[in-house]
């Protein structure tokens, strides 16, 4: 039997049928990173990180805010908060373009939760920062340009 | 084993604000020390609970930064409930940590 995390997600009540396998041990029987979208982290253009997620097009949305500094003297702690005020808000992805891969992370909400999240990343040196967000079934998109005073990545 | 998370839970109106804050190398994979590189060890999964029930899922690349920070935000929570946070990272390694709204 394969059952991959997205598909128990999308199953009505999955979020109590996830735990419930969680606890059975259920994903501790599959290969630690059974379920880590590996392509999604290993694309260095916008163009070919959409393309991995499998996202057609994409529209530049004002209701999508990033908030962080315009000047990180640290690259490798960068404070990057995404908030979306669209409705329905499903996902959040944070990408930073000039890393060695653009994606940082991407958090997926249920209805308990605020589409608004804060985290740390690090970056080699200024570059657009990009917020996708996908919002009843559609994706859109915002970007703000951090420069980097010190690079993040050993440099 | 890793070290535990710090959770910080408090209500701000309706909505719970959680702040997490894990301990944990985030190793890229690119980094060299004497000329070999560091193998590549970084949280790649992230699950949010508010008691019992998830309410957010993450999954994270190297690109986060050491000992991640992470503030998130839940709807219809008071003060008292629970909130569970579990990591996972790319060696199998895995940490659950709770916490009480304030």
């Amino acid at each position: 039997m394969k059952v991959e995390r997205r598909d128990v997600l999308k199953v009505g009540g999955g979020a109590a049928v996830y735990s419930a396998l969680a606890s059975m041990g259920f994903f501790a029987a599959n290969p630690a990173m059974a379920s880590w979208n590996k392509d999604w982290f290993a694309t260095k253009s916008i163009a070919d990180t959409l393309k991995a997620m499998g996202v057609g097009s994409t529209t530049e949305s004002s209701e999508i805010n990033i908030t962080s500094p315009d000047i990180a003297e640290n690259g490798a702690v960068v404070p990057v908060g995404v908030a979306s005020n669209l409705p329905q808000t499903q996902m959040v992805a944070v990408m930073v373009e000039k890393n060695p891969a653009m994606m940082a992370g991407f958090f997926e909400f249920t209805d308990n939760a605020v589409p608004d999240v804060s985290m740390r990343v690090k970056m080699g040196q200024s570059s657009d920062v990009y917020a996708l967000v996908k919002a009843d079934g559609k994706f859109y998109m915002a970007k703000k340009e951090i420069k980097v005073t010190l690079g993040g990545c050993g440099g | 084993m890793a070290r535990p998370m710090r959770i910080r839970a408090r209500m701000a109106g309706d909505i719970a604000d959680v702040r997490v804050l894990m301990a944990h190398e985030m190793e890229t994979g690119t980094r060299k020390v004497d000329g070999k590189a560091v193998p590549a060890w970084f949280i790649s999964e992230v699950t949010a609970q508010h008691n019992g029930k998830t309410v957010m899922t993450a999954q994270w690349g190297p690109a986060v930064s050491k000992n991640p920070y992470m503030q998130f935000k839940v709807k219809g929570a008071k003060a008292g409930d629970k909130v569970a946070v579990t990591w996972k990272d790319n060696k199998g390694e895995t940490r659950t940590d709770e916490a009480a709204i304030a």
